[in-house]
């Protein structure tokens, strides 16, 4: 109620992307719809519905999505399919795109530091967190290659085998992304899951949404196949146990601090023994916030054997 | 000798039970002649055995404080070998008490490389007593004497051998992380591999210096609390390892109790769905190792008598109960037909019979309970259409025997397909392209384990990449080692087992 009055006092929008100079003279901006991204197109909720973004004043910054769990399993249904082809290129080419999302982020940088600044944060704080994810970026693009070599092995059996051990990504990852921040707590998240070779659906904060649609176009842009990275705006409260429940994906992580949903979750998640992964209190600006441990933590560890001939005295080998 | 008459005899019977020595029109092979094996009984006289079992905590065994005990028997003759106690919540209270402060007090705080050496005692304590330890889990549990023999008892004191060697290297087992340990766990076996389970869950948790409250299954209590005699024997720090017994009710007691750190699981997927509910909003940390139905894929191109004996060993070793056993066979349909003859000759040759016999190849089914419920799904498979082939070999009079089982004219949504039986029951299935059998093989909620099986390396790595399955094995089955890291995908449970990869469920990385 208290919302509605607001409304009917100040203008509709804060800014509102009047080019305001100094002549007076007076350039209406076109403004921005705020879709979803779901199979690399820009689709609105098939639900119709939206809500409205504010910032701590109560100003209007935009109208978004509210997404439904139709929009969810839709997603989870082009990250499956994008699965397929995601985990099948070469680690190198994971590389590569990931390289090139942090390119295309460094080349929107001054659009994604004024989505920071409408929605409070200070002028040095977005530069911060948007150079972060910048880097971010480039950080996991760098261990698409290497992480395996970290994490595999070959395994001294004391049969005659060849034993060996490698990650491989467990498949459809849903994640309700880091709820206080527009951008960096969704870059953290998302880009260790796909440089793992997983696809993904991810819910961006329901207070700060502008971001995680604008990086939607990064990603768009970015040579990532459609449906690898989808992301959707909306509430937590409605879909956080759609994520957990559906049958189809493999693993579900969660940045809500809310423990009541964490707990949620995790009970969902039991449907079809989903692989969970709280992450809470995470100081995503911070040095913890980026680790090969974060790509691990969606990769299933495969081991494979095969035997060694034992001809002209064999033994072990391997 | 009365023993070979016995055999004569139950063949005999066998004949006059109306099931066929072989189909009619079988040309060759004749199994029902001659050939009768001498029997080979391996020794009991030497093992050792109480009539009761106490709980062990603190580093004693102790009476339940319920005072009840319930009877653990040979699934072979149906005799009762020993009673044990039944742990109530009270008791599992003094468990996790005990662990606990073994851990806060003791275990913590000794170097790591002591810590060690209590367990390399302990392998080689077990490595010591092997043969024992062979003959109590074969009573205890049906299993054929070769396999706990050749199988289970050396592969359960190696696990020891190979996580004492870890326990003062793990800072270098996670780059860039300092590895913790977490505290007290909590851990629950299944009947299927009752000493081996206990191995895999106690040693990487002590090794990392945490304490454990085990519980190993009811139908097979024995080998766990004889290595408890063991572990008081190696002198292992008081509370550091607690092993009790009881049914479900005390596993429940064990993953609800408040001051446990970590639950290890292994057994069905049902409760592994449960637990991992029940664990929901605590901080306990779970890994699950639950059910599957892999997929045994035999190619044209596979060298087809070692692909029988891999088809055999995948899903009749150790009667069938394993989580990783080839329960669903596709046969490429060039060859089907030579392979399912020659696997069914094959299957005619196995013997299933006394557990403690050296002969036998397929021992006793574990319980009443189990032998129903393969025979549940023995009808469910003639109800479904498919057409059953079994074994015409002769089964003992008393005990739970099933004989080797397999169903042709599988359809992919068949029960039998879908569902794991836990039994020697295999569902046999052909395809005809890579894609159509990879598409089959992985239309399970199960992610366990899969075959493959052909002379082309580019195949193998193929169709092992494909498998989305945590342990595939190419032209081979069922091979286990202390350094392979184990465990499933999807859900077949999470974490993994053995190996470098196996520390981090008893880890916090810091």
């Amino acid at each position: 109620m208290e919302k509605e009055l607001i409304k009917e006092k100040q203008t509709p929008f804060s800014t509102n992307g009047t080019d305001k100079k100094k002549t007076g003279k007076q350039r209406l901006e076109v403004l921005k719809t705020y879709k979803i991204y779901i199979g690399g197109q820009f689709p609105r909720t098939e639900s119709g519905r939206y809500y409205i973004a504010t910032n701590s004043k109560g100003e209007q910054l935009a109208n978004i999505c509210l997404s439904s769990r139709k929009d969810f399993r839709d997603a989870v249904v082009a990250a499956r399919n994008a699965f397929k082809g995601w985990p099948g290129r070469a680690a190198f080419n994971r590389g590569q795109i990931l390289y090139r999302m942090a390119e295309m982020l460094e080349g929107r940088k001054a659009q994604f530091i004024e989505e920071l600044i409408k929605q409070d944060v200070t002028k040095a704080q977005a530069q911060k967190e948007v150079n972060i994810s910048i880097d971010r970026l480039i950080y996991y693009a760098g261990w698409c290659d290497k992480y395996q070599q970290l994490f595999g092995t070959v395994n001294p059996v004391a049969s005659s085998h060849f034993n060996f051990s490698v990650p491989e990504p467990t498949g459809v990852v849903a994640a309700i992304a880091s709820q206080d921040n527009s951008l960096i707590g969704l870059v953290s998240v998302v880009a260790p899951v796909i440089a793992g070779g997983n696809t993904s659906i991810v819910l961006a904060s329901e207070t700060k949404p502008l971001c995680a649609v604008s990086f939607a176009e990064v990603i768009n842009s970015s040579d990532v196949p459609g449906g690898v990275v989808n992301i959707l705006t909306g509430k937590p409260s409605e879909l956080f146990s759609h994520f957990a429940s559906h049958m189809d994906v493999n693993a579900v992580i969660c940045c809500d601090n809310d423990i009541l949903i964490q707990k949620e979750m995790q009970q969902k998640a039991a449907g079809n023994v989903k692989r969970v992964l709280i992450y809470k209190d995470v100081n995503w600006l911070g040095e913890k916030g980026q680790s090969p441990y974060y790509i691990m933590d969606t990769q299933e560890i495969k081991t494979t054997w095969h035997p060694i001939e034992n001809i002209g005295g064999g033994g072990s080998g391997y | 000798m009365p023993a070979v008459t016995k055999i004569k005899k139950e063949r005999k019977s066998a004949k006059s039970n109306g099931v066929p020595n072989l189909p009619a029109g079988r040309q060759g092979l004749k199994f029902n002649t001659g050939w009768e094996y001498a029997p080979a009984p391996e020794s009991k006289a030497h093992i050792k055995l109480k009539d009761r079992y106490e709980l062990f905590i603190n580093g004693k065994f102790v009476k339940p404080s319920s005072g009840k005990y319930f009877e653990t028997i040979n699934p072979a003759t149906e005799e009762k070998i020993a009673e044990v106690a039944e742990a109530n919540a009270a008791d599992v209270d003094k468990a996790v008490k005990a662990a606990r402060n073994a851990y806060e007090k003791v275990w913590k705080k000794m170097p790591a490389s002591e810590r060690a050496k209590y367990i390399f005692r302990i392998s080689r304590m077990i490595q010591e007593r092997a043969r024992e330890f062979a003959v109590i889990e074969t009573m205890d549990g049906g299993k054929a004497i070769r396999e706990s023999r050749d199988v289970d008892v050396p592969l359960a004191a190696n696990h020891f051998f190979y996580y004492a060697g870890w326990a003062d290297k793990l800072e270098y087992a996670f780059p860039n992380r300092i590895p913790k340990s977490l505290g007290v766990a909590g851990q629950i076996i299944p009947w299927n591999f009752p000493l081996l389970m206990a191995a895999w869950k106690i040693a990487p948790a002590i090794a990392t210096g945490n304490t454990v409250v085990l519980k190993p299954a009811e139908t097979t209590p024995l080998t766990a609390l004889k290595l408890a005699e063991i572990i008081q024997e190696s002198g292992l720090p008081d509370g550091v390892v607690n092993i009790i017994t009881g049914f479900g009710q005390t596993g429940a007691d064990i993953v609800n109790h408040p001051d446990i750190d970590k639950i290890a699981f292994t057994g069905s997927t049902e409760v592994g769905k449960i637990i991992q509910k029940a664990v929901a909003g605590t901080n306990k940390k779970l890994t699950l190792e639950l059910g599957g139905k892999a997929a045994n894929i035999i190619f044209e191109d596979a060298p087809l008598d070692q692909a029988v004996e891999g088809i055999i060993n995948g899903i009749y070793f150790n009667q069938g109960h394993v989580c990783c056993a080839g329960s669903r066979l596709f046969v490429q349909e060039s060859v089907y037909d030579i392979v399912l003859r020659k696997l069914k000759d094959r299957i005619e040759t196995l013997i299933v019979g006394d557990p403690l016999d050296k002969n036998t190849d397929i021992g006793a089914i574990n319980s009443k309970a189990q032998l129903e419920t393969i025979n549940k799904y023995i009808s469910i498979g003639k109800k479904e259409g498919a057409e059953m082939y079994q074994s015409s070999c002769p089964i003992p009079g008393r005990g739970f025997f099933c004989r080797p089982t397999l169903f042709t004219n599988v359809a992919q949504s068949n029960r039998i397909a879908q569902e794991e039986i836990f039994g020697p029951v295999l569902a046999v299935q052909t395809f005809r392209t890579d894609e159509e059998v990879i598409e089959k093989a992985n239309n399970t909620p199960y992610g366990l384990s899969a075959g493959v099986w052909t002379d082309k390396g580019s195949k193998i790595f193929n169709l092992t990449t494909k498998m989305r399955a945590g342990v595939v094995w190419a032209n081979t089955y069922n091979k286990f080692d202390p350094t392979s890291p184990f465990g499933g995908y999807k859900e077949s449970g999470y974490g993994r087992e053995g190996g470098l990869h196996g520390l981090a469920a008893y880890m916090k990385l810091v």
